[in-house]
C-alpha cells in the first residue's frame, strides 16, 4: 500500500524533559519519525518542551512548539494547527498518556485528528493491565497471575492470591515508577500506596512475583497488510524483578534455542495481532521459567520505547522510522533497508556480533537513596558496546560507562562494589540482591572460589553468562603469571586477551603496578596488535552494505577504508548521565552536520545508543565505541583524520584532550592549552588577575591540611569541589572545618589527579551563566542567563531566565565584556561558557569553560541562532564575519529554563537543592512575559501551579523577611496562607493572616496530614543547613509523593507567583519557533518583560 | 580452513580431526545450530555459522532433524565452552567429536562469509596445520564440485517405512531425498500416517501404496543431478495426486515439468528471507537453505507452461514457489516446517491437507 494522500498535516508530540525511565532515545525516535514524514512530503508540527533535543531544531520540523506536552497545552496547537493526524508513538509514554487524554476528552474527535500508527483501543488493551491479561488469555499464552486494585484494601485481598514477594505495578507509569517488590506486608502497604499515588488512574496491579526467571523482549514491527517481522531480540542477564532499564542486556538472545525462540516469536506475532497494533512497533517482554522453560508474556509497549532505541542502534533497522513511514500507509515491503540499500525492510536482521548494554546509575549523587535494583528503573543512562563475542562486549561496554573501571575491574575498596565483608558467605548472602555493583561481586565471588553453580543460584543469573565471566577470569590468571610479554609469543598472548576486551588499563593492572597502560599500549603497537573494524549491516554479510556503521574488534578484517584529512572526528558525550546529557549530544550532531555542509566528512565517536548522533544517517563515518583514550586512539591512528572536536561532547572528551594532543591527534578549535588554563585554578587565577575581573578568594588544595589552611585563609563558608568534573560531582558548601574535613576525601576521590578547589562561597549572590562563540579574534553574545535560584544550587539544577530580568544593564554588561575579555585572552575557537555570581553589584567570575556549555541549544533555540553549527564553522577556520554572525542575536520573548528531577523514582531522597547537581533533563518556557514562561517551564517540568487554593509556608529565620512579600502577594491572589509556629508568626505581624498548622511532632492533624489528604495546593520549605531536621525532610518528601507542587527556595518562591498571576490574567498562547524567529526577522517590538541592552562591543581595556 | 582460490583462514581446532572436503557455504540462522547440523540438506557441506556464539545452549536429543550431524564440517568464531539450557543433555563438542564431524572455531568468519559472498560458494578443506600443505591443496583441487552432484541419492533412507497411526485421517507417501523429522512431525500431527519411501522408489510402487497424496522431500545437492526422480515425478504429477514439495522437491518438481534449475551465486541459507505471496501480496519471513534455485519469475517458469509462480524472494527475486496451473500440486523452495526458523509458513501443511480433503 503507497502512502496515504488524504493525510497531509500529522502532529507529532515529543516526550518532553529527560527523565529517568524516559531519556535521550525519544529525541532519537523523534527525530527518525520527523525526518522520514518530512521526506514523504507531510507537513510536521511537532510539540516539545524539552529545548536540548535535536528535533526541536526549527529546521527539522515545519512548526515546532516549545510547549508542555501536557493535553491542554497539545489541545491549544490542535486548535491553531488542525493537523489531519497525531502520531502518539513517538515521544514515550507522556506522548501515549496526553494522546490518549485527547482521546477520551473528545479534543481528537472534535478536531477531526486520526490517531496513526497505533490506535486508542491498542493502546488502551496495551496499557491496562487487566484488559492485556484477557488479551493474552483469549491467545492462549500466560501472564504472571495478579489483580488490578484501587485501594490498599483491595491490595491486601489480592496479595492473598499472590503471596509475598509481590509485584507491585501502577498503571500508566513510565519506566515501572512507582513500582517495587514487597517481601512483607509493612514494604506492602508503602508500595501500594505509592503506586496509587502516582498512577493517574490511581490503580496498581499486584502481581505473582517471578523474581528469578530469565527476562527476554522482542522487537516487533507490523504493517497495515499485517506483516510482522521481529527486529531484535534480547535477554537480560539480570534475571526477572530488575527493570530492564537497569539491567545489563545482551542481544541477541544468547541462551534459547531455537525451539524456545520460534515459540517465543509466535507469541510475540500473535499479540501484536490481537492489540491490534496496526502500523508500527512494540516492544514485548517475556518470563522464561530456568527450570522447566514456561513462558510468560509480562507487557507490551505499543510505542518506540528505549529498548527499540537499543535494538536499532545494536542491529541497525531503524524502528522509529519505519514506525513512522507504516503509520502513514506504508508496508514493510515497499521501504528499503537503509543499510544494505538492496533489500527490503521486511525481513529480520541477523547480527554476527554481540551487542552488550550497560546501564549507567548516579546513586553517588543520591547517597540516601535505595540503591536496590527492582521493577521501578533507577539508572540515568546507558552505554552499549558491540564486540564479535560476549566477553568482548561486555568488557567494552563496562569501560564505555566511564564510571572509573577501565572493564570488569573490581573495585579499590570493599566499599566500591557495595560490600563490607569478602568472605564467600557474605558475598553470597549480597549477591542476592540486585544492585548496580553486583557484577562487581560476581568477580569477588568468582575470585574467592565459589562455583557458578553457587553464583547462579544466589543471582538468578544464567549460569552461561557467568561461566562467560569465569574464563575472563581464567585468562586474566593465565595472563598476569605470563614471565615477560617480550618475543615471538607475546604479540599472540596480547591478542588472546585483547580479543576477549581487555582493555590495555586492564592488562596493565594484571601486570602490577610499574606496568602503565602506556606501556602496554607502545608494546601492542610495537608487536601490531591493532583492532579491525567490521561493520553493522543488518544481514551478517550475507548482502553488500554501504553504510559504515563500525565497531572495532580484535578480529582480522577490518573493514573501515580511512578517510584521511578529509574526515572530522566528533567525539561523543558517552552514556547519559547528571550533568552531562541529550544537551551535548545536540551540540555533535549539529556540528556534524555542519561539517559535512562545508565539505568535510564527519566520523562520530559514541558509546550511547540513546542518541541521535549514534544514528547512522547522521555522520559519515559511525564508530559504536567507547570513549576511552585506547579506543580513540585506535580509531584515530586508523582514519588520520584532519582533527578532533573535543569542546562538544562536555567533560568526557575534555578530559581525553590532553593525552589525544600528547600523542600527536590534532585537537580543532580552541588549544587544549588554552582549555587547561581554565581549568587550571592557578593559571585562571593569573588570567582573572590580568584582565581585571573579580573571584571569589580561593585556592586549592592536595591535603586534608591544605584545604584547611586555604578555608581558614579565604574565610567560611567554602565550597570545595573537584577539577575536570561536570555537574558539580562531589561540591559541597561547608560552614566549619570539620565538615571541611569530611567532604574533603569525597573531593579528592573524584579526581585523584587533579587538585580539589576551594573557592569562598558568597551567600545570598544571584548566578549567571553567558554562552558566547568566538573566532579566535571576534567573540559574540549567545545568551546571558540569570538563574532563579540563589547561588549555592548547581546551575544545571537552578531555573534559568533569558533576558535577565533582575539584573541592572551595567552588571550584565560587565558580564558580556568580561566574557569577551575572556574568550579573546583564551584564543577560544569555538564555544565558551562563564558562570558569573553577583553580589552587592560586584561582579565576580566562579568558572570559564572553554567548550559547548549544557545551555547551548536552550540558547539556540530562544535566539533562534545555531551556536554549535556556527562552531562547527569557526572550528575549521571561518570567521564569525563570514558566517554572517551579527553582533547582537535576537532575543523576540522571554526564555525560561527549568530543571527536572529524579526524586519520584528514588525513594529516600531530599528534594532540597544543593551544588551538587542532581536533576536529570530540562524543559523550557517561551512567552512574550516572564510570568508565562516560568508558567510553561513549571508545567512541562510536571510541576503544575495552582490557582487558588492553600499555599503551605514554612522557613527558616533567614529566609522569614524575604517570604513575607511573597506570602502577601499569595493572599492578595486569595490564597489561604498556612504556616507552622514560627513563620506563622512572623507574618501575622507583619498582616498577613496565617493559620497555624501542626508540626509532625507537635501533634495531629500536622503538616504532613494536610499534604496527604490533599488540603496543601503549594508548599513554601526552605530547610536549615545541609542536615536538616526530620520534619522538614518528611514534609517535602509528602508533598513529592502526594504531587503537590513546592519550591525549596524564595527566589523560585517568588517567580512561582509571577507564573500564577500570569496564568490567572489570561490563558497562555502558543506559538511555534518559526513564527517566534520570523518575527524577529520581520523587526517587531520587543517583548513586554525583558529588556533591550547595547552594551559597547569593544572588550574592556586590559589592565595591567 | 583453505578454499579452492587458494584463500585461506585460520582458527583453532578443540579436536584432531582428518581432513574434510566439501562445498562451503554460510547460514546466517541465530539459533538452531543443532538442528542445522542435522539437517540432510547439508550432507556434503562446510557450514560456517554468522552467528558469532555457538554452543551456548548444549545439545538436546529433541532438536534434531536427523539422527546424526550430516554436515561436513563446521566453522565458527567462538564455540562455547560451557552451556546452559533446562533441557541441555551434553556439550555441542561432545557431540559433533563423537559423530567425527571436524569443527574449527576462532575463524573470522565475517571475513571468510563475505569472501564466499564476493566470490560465490566454493569448494574448501578443513585441516590441522600451521598452514595449508600441498597434499591438502592437491586433493582440494580433485575433490567434486557440486555442480552435477546428485547428493539426494547418499542422503534418502535404505527402506520404506511408516510413521503414524493406521486409522488416520490421510495418507501420505513420502519421498525421503533427505527429509528433515520435522516434516515428519508435522504431518503426524495434522493426523496423517506417512509411508516415507526412498528417493529411487517407482511411479508403481507408489501407486500401489494408495496414498491420499505426494510429498517431495528436502535434500541436499544438484537437483538435476537426480534424473531418475525427476521422471517418477514427471509421471506422478499426472492430477491423480495432490503433490507438495519443499526446496530440493520444490527444484525436482520444477524440472519434472519442463523448468530448469540454475545454480545461486553462494544460495539462501538462514531463517530472515522474505518471500512475498503473490496471491495475497503478504510477506512471510521463511527458512531457507538452498543452493539452486528453479528459474522463473512472476510471468511463469519458462518451458514450465503448466506451473505458475505463487512465491517471489524479496531480496534477489527468486523463484520460491510454484503451483500447477489445473492441478493440486504445489510446491515452495523455502522451509516451511521451520526448524530452525520462523514458523510463518506452516500454513502451507494445512494447504497440503486441505487438498488432500477435497480429493
Amino acid at each position: 500500500m503507497p502512502k496515504r494522500t488524504d493525510l497531509h498535516r500529522i502532529l507529532l508530540l515529543g516526550s518532553g524533559p529527560i527523565v529517568i525511565g524516559q531519556a535521550a532515545e525519544f529525541d532519537y525516535s523523534g527525530t527518525q519519525a520527523v525526518k522520514a514524514l518530512k521526506e514523504e512530503g507531510y507537513e510536521v508540527v511537532l510539540v516539545n518542551s524539552n529545548p536540548a533535543t535535536i528535533m526541536t531544531d526549527p529546521e527539522l520540523a515545519d512548526r515546532t512548539y516549545i510547549e508542555p506536552v501536557h493535553p491542554d497545552w497539545v489541545r491549544k496547537v490542535i486548535e491553531r494547527e488542525r493537523p489531519d493526524a497525531l502520531l502518539p508513538t513517538m515521544g514515550g509514554q507522556t506522548a501515549l498518556n496526553v494522546s490518549m487524554a485527547l482521546s477520551r476528552d473528545g479534543t481528537l474527535q472534535r478536531f477531526g485528528v486520526e490517531l496513526i500508527g497505533a490506535s486508542a483501543r491498542a493502546i488502551q488493551m496495551a496499557e491496562d493491565r487487566a484488559e492485556f491479561a484477557a488479551a493474552m488469555r483469549r491467545i492462549g499464552l500466560d501472564t504472571p497471575q495478579g489483580r488490578t486494585v484501587g485501594s490498599l484494601e483491595e491490595g491486601l485481598v489480592a496479595v492473598a492470591e499472590v503471596d509475598y514477594p509481590a509485584i507491585i505495578r501502577p498503571s500508566y507509569t513510565l519506566g515501572g515508577t512507582g513500582g517495587g517488590v514487597a517481601y512483607n506486608r509493612a514494604e506492602f502497604e508503602e508500595q501500594v500506596e505509592r503506586a496509587l499515588d502516582l498512577s493517574p488512574v490511581h490503580t496498581t496491579l499486584i502481581e505473582r512475583s517471578v523474581l528469578g526467571w530469565k527476562e527476554f523482549e522482542l522487537e516487533v514491527m507490523r504493517d497495515g497488510r499485517d506483516n510482522v517481522v521481529i527486529v531484535c531480540s534480547i535477554e537480560n542477564l539480570d534475571p526477572m524483578g530488575v527493570h530492564t532499564g537497569d539491567s545489563i542486556t545482551v542481544a541477541p538472545a544468547m541462551t534459547l534455542t531455537d525451539r524456545e525462540y520460534q515459540r517465543m516469536r509466535d507469541a510475540a506475532i500473535a499479540i501484536i495481532r490481537e492489540i491490534g497494533v496496526t502500523a508500527g512497533g512494540c516492544n514485548i517482554q517475556f518470563a522464561v521459567n530456568p527450570v522447566d522453560g514456561e513462558m510468560l508474556v509480562i507487557e507490551m509497549n505499543p510505542r518506540v520505547s528505549r529498548s527499540s532505541a537499543l535494538a536499532s542502534k545494536a542491529t541497525g533497522f531503524p524502528i522509529a522510522r519505519i514506525g513512522a513511514k507504516l503509520a502513514v500507509g506504508y508496508t514493510l515491503d515497499e521501504l528499503p533497508n537503509d543499510i544494505t540499500r538492496t533489500t527490503p525492510a521486511s525481513f529480520e536482521p541477523v547480527l554476527d556480533y554481540v551487542v552488550v548494554k550497560v546501564p549507567r546509575f548516579a546513586f553517588e549523587k543520591f547517597p540516601t537513596a535505595d540503591y536496590r535494583l527492582t521493577t521501578q528503573m533507577k539508572s540515568v543512562g546507558e552505554a552499549m558496546a558491540i564486540g564479535r563475542t560476549f566477553k568482548e562486549a561486555f568488557q567494552k561496554g563496562l569501560r564505555a560507562l566511564e564510571a572509573g573501571r577501565p572493564g570488569w575491574v573490581t573495585g579499590a575498596t570493599l566499599a566500591d562494589d557495595r560490600l563490607t565483608s569478602a568472605s564467600p558467605d557474605d558475598l553470597r548472602v549480597a549477591l542476592r540482591t540486585p544492585t548496580p555493583e553486583r557484577i562487581f561481586q560476581i568477580k569477588r565471588a568468582l575470585l574467592a572460589g565459589l562455583s557458578v553453580e553457587t553464583i547462579a543460584q544466589a543471582s538468578g543469573i544464567d549460569p552461561w553468562f557467568l561461566y562467560q565471566l569465569d574464563e575472563l577470569i581464567a585468562a586474566e590468571r593465565w595472563f598476569a603469571a605470563l614471565p615477560e610479554l617480550e618475543g615471538k609469543e607475546a604479540a599472540g598472548q596480547l591478542r588472546r586477551m585483547k580479543r576477549m576486551g581487555f582493555s590495555d588499563s586492564q592488562l596493565a593492572l594484571l601486570r602490577g603496578e610499574d606496568t602503565t597502560e602506556a606501556a602496554i599500549r607502545e608494546r601492542r603497537w610495537a608487536l601490531d596488535v591493532r583492532p579491525a573494524y567490521k561493520t553493522v549491516d543488518t544481514c551478517a554479510g550475507e548482502f553488500p552494505s554501504t553504510t559504515p556503521y563500525l565497531y572495532s574488534s580484535y578480529d582480522e578484517e577490518n573493514e573501515s577504508e580511512p578517510l584521511g584529512a578529509q574526515g572530522i572526528v566528533i567525539l561523543g558525550s558517552g552514556p547519559n548521565r547528571i550533568g552531562q546529557g541529550v544537551e551535548f549530544d545536540y551540540c555533535c550532531v549539529r556540528a556534524g552536520l555542519a561539517f559535512r555542509e562545508l565539505g568535510y566528512k564527519t566520523i562520530m565517536i559514541n558509546s550511547n545508543p540513546e542518541t541521535v548522533s549514534t544514528d547512522f544517517d547522521i555522520s559519515d563515518k559511525l564508530y559504536f565505541e567507547p570513549l576511552t583514550l585506547e579506543d580513540v586512539l585506535e580509531i584515530v591512528r586508523w582514519e588520520r583524520p584532519k582533527g578532533v572536536v573535543v569542546q562538544l561532547g562536555g567533560q568526557t572528551p575534555l578530559r581525553l584532550t590532553k593525552p589525544l594532543e600528547a600523542a600527536g591527534v590534532p585537537i580543532l578549535g580552541t588549544t587544549p592549552d588554552a582549555i587547561d588554563i581554565a581549568e587550571d585554578r592557578q593559571r585562571f587565577e593569573q588570567l582573572a588577575r590580568r584582565l581585571g575581573v573579580n573571584q571569589p578568594p580561593n585556592g586549592t588544595a592536595r591535603s586534608v591540611e591544605e584545604a584547611v589552611r586555604v578555608a581558614h585563609h579565604i574565610g567560611y563558608p567554602v565550597l570545595i569541589r573537584p577539577s575536570y568534573v561536570l555537574g558539580g560531582r562531589a561540591m559541597e558548601i561547608v560552614y566549619d572545618e570539620g565538615t571541611l574535613r569530611e567532604f574533603f576525601e569525597k573531593a579528592a576521590r573524584v579526581a585523584p589527579e587533579h587538585p580539589v578547589l576551594i573557592d569562598r562561597f558568597l551567600e545570598d549572590a544571584f548566578e549567571a551563566d553567558v554562552d558566547a562563540i568566538a573566532d579566535g579574534t571576534r567573540c559574540v553574545i549567545g545568551g546571558v542567563m540569570q538563574h532563579i535560584e540563589d547561588a549555592g544550587v548547581h546551575s544545571g539544577d537552578s531555573a534559568c531566565v533569558m533576558p535577565p530580568y533582575l539584573i541592572g544593564d551595567r552588571v550584565v554588561d560587565e558580564m558580556q565584556c568580561h566574557t569577551m575579555a575572556f574568550a579573546q585572552a583564551l584564543g577560544v575557537v569555538g564555544l565558551i561558557n562563564v558562570q558569573f555570581a553577583i553580589k552587592a553589584g560586584v561582579v565576580y567570575v566562579l568558572e570559564v569553560n572553554p567548550r559547548a556549555s549544557r545551555t547551548v541549544p536552550f540558547v539556540s533555540k530562544a535566539t533562534g541562532v545555531p551556536l554549535a553549527k556556527l562552531a562547527a564553522g569557526v572550528m575549521v577556520g571561518h570567521t564569525l564575519d563570514e558566517l554572517g554572525v551579527p553582533d547582537d542575536l535576537p532575543l523576540p520573548g522571554v526564555a525560561v529554563k527549568e530543571a527536572v528531577f529524579p526524586f519520584t523514582k528514588l525513594p529516600g531522597v531530599d528534594t532540597v537543592l544543593g551544588p551538587e547537581m542532581r536533576s536529570t533533563g530540562e524543559a523550557m518556557g517561551f512567552a512574550d512575559s516572564f510570568g508565562m514562561a516560568f508558567a510553561k517551564a513549571q508545567i512541562a517540568a510536571d510541576g503544575s501551579l495552582p490557582l487558588e487554593g492553600a499555599v503551605f509556608v514554612t522557613v527558616n529565620d533567614s529566609d522569614k523577611p524575604t517570604v513575607v512579600p511573597i506570602a502577601r502577594r499569595l493572599h492578595e491572589l486569595g490564597f489561604r496562607i498556612l504556616a507552622t509556629e514560627g513563620t506563622a508568626k512572623h507574618l501575622r505581624a507583619r498582616g498577613i493572616p496565617a493559620e497555624r498548622v501542626a508540626k509532625v511532632h507537635e501533634g495531629r492533624p500536622n503538616a504532613i496530614d494536610l499534604i496527604v489528604s490533599g488540603e496543601v495546593h503549594l508548599l513554601i520549605n526552605t530547610p536549615l543547613g545541609k542536615f536538616t531536621q526530620q520534619d522538614d525532610y518528611a514534609i517535602r518528601r509528602a508533598a513529592l509523593v502526594h504531587r503537590v507542587p513546592y519550591t525549596t527556595t524564595m527566589s523560585a518562591a517568588s517567580a512561582a507567583c509571577d507564573a500564577i498571576i500570569a496564568l490567572r490574567s489570561r490563558t497562555g498562547s502558543v506559538r511555534s519557533l518559526q513564527e517566534w524567529h520570523e518575527k524577529t526577522t520581520m523587526g517587531n517590538p520587543a517583548p513586554e518583560v525583558g529588556r533591550s541592552f547595547a552594551p559597547s562591543r569593544e572588550p574592556r581595556p586590559v589592565k595591567t | 580452513m583453505l578454499l579452492e582460490d587458494d584463500a585461506w583462514f585460520r582458527g583453532t581446532a578443540p579436536l584432531r580431526f582428518e581432513p574434510a572436503y566439501a562445498e562451503v557455504v554460510f547460514t546466517t540462522n541465530l539459533s538452531g545450530y543443532q538442528e542445522v547440523f542435522t539437517d540432510p540438506s547439508y550432507l556434503g557441506q562446510l557450514v560456517v555459522m554468522t552467528a558469532p556464539m555457538i554452543g551456548n545452549y548444549g545439545i538436546n536429543p529433541e532438536d534434531i532433524e536427523s539422527d546424526r550431524p550430516r554436515v561436513a564440517g563446521v566453522v565458527v568464531r567462538e564455540l562455547s565452552a560451557h552451556s546452559s539450557n533446562w533441557r541441555a543433555t551434553g556439550s555441542l563438542l561432545d557431540w559433533l567429536a563423537e559423530a567425527r564431524v571436524p569443527i574449527v572455531a576462532d575463524v573470522d568468519t565475517r571475513q571468510l562469509t563475505r569472501h564466499i559472498r564476493s566470490r560465490g560458494a566454493m569448494r574448501g578443506v578443513v585441516a590441522v596445520g600451521e598452514e595449508p600443505t600441498t597434499e591438502v591443496r592437491a586433493a582440494l583441487a580433485g575433490s567434486p564440485s557440486m555442480d552435477g552432484l546428485d547428493l539426494a541419492s547418499a542422503a534418502t533412507i535404505g527402506a520404506e517405512y511408516t510413521e503414524g497411526p493406521a486409522d488416520a485421517r490421510h495418507h501420505v507417501v513420502a519421498y525421503d531425498y533427505g527429509m528433515k523429522r520435522n516434516i515428519l512431525r508435522l504431518f503426524v500431527r495434522s493426523d496423517c500416517r506417512v509411508t516415507v519411501v526412498p528417493a529411487g522408489t517407482t511411479t508403481a510402487r507408489v501407486r500401489d501404496l494408495k496414498p491420499d497424496g505426494l510429498f517431495l522431500s528436502n535434500g541436499p545437492g544438484d537437483p538435476a543431478a537426480v534424473g531418475y526422480a525427476i521422471d517418477t515425478i514427471r509421471e506422478l504429477a499426472d492430477g491423480r495426486l495432490p503433490i507438495f514439495g519443499i526446496c530440493l522437491g520444490h527444484q525436482l518438481l520444477g524440472l519434472a515439468l519442463g523448468g530448469q534449475t540454475v545454480k545461486l551465486p553462494y544460495g539462501h541459507r538462514g531463517g530472515n528471507h522474505p518471500v512475498r505471496d503473490l496471491d495475497t501480496g503478504q510477506v512471510l519471513i521463511t527458512s531457507q537453505n538452498h543452493g539452486f534455485a528453479v528459474q522463473g519469475d512472476t510471468s511463469g517458469v519458462p518451458g514450465a507452461s503448466a506451473l505458475e509462480v505463487t512465491h517471489l524472494n524479496l531480496n534477489d527475486g527468486t523463484v520460491e514457489g510454484v503451483r500447477h496451473r489445473e492441478y493440486p500440486i504445489f510446491a515452495v523452495q523455502y522451509h516451511p516446517e521451520a526448524s530452525p526458523g520462523p514458523h510463518d509458513a506452516q500454513g502451507h501443511f494445512r494447504q497440503f491437507l486441505q487438498a488432500l480433503d477435497s480429493q
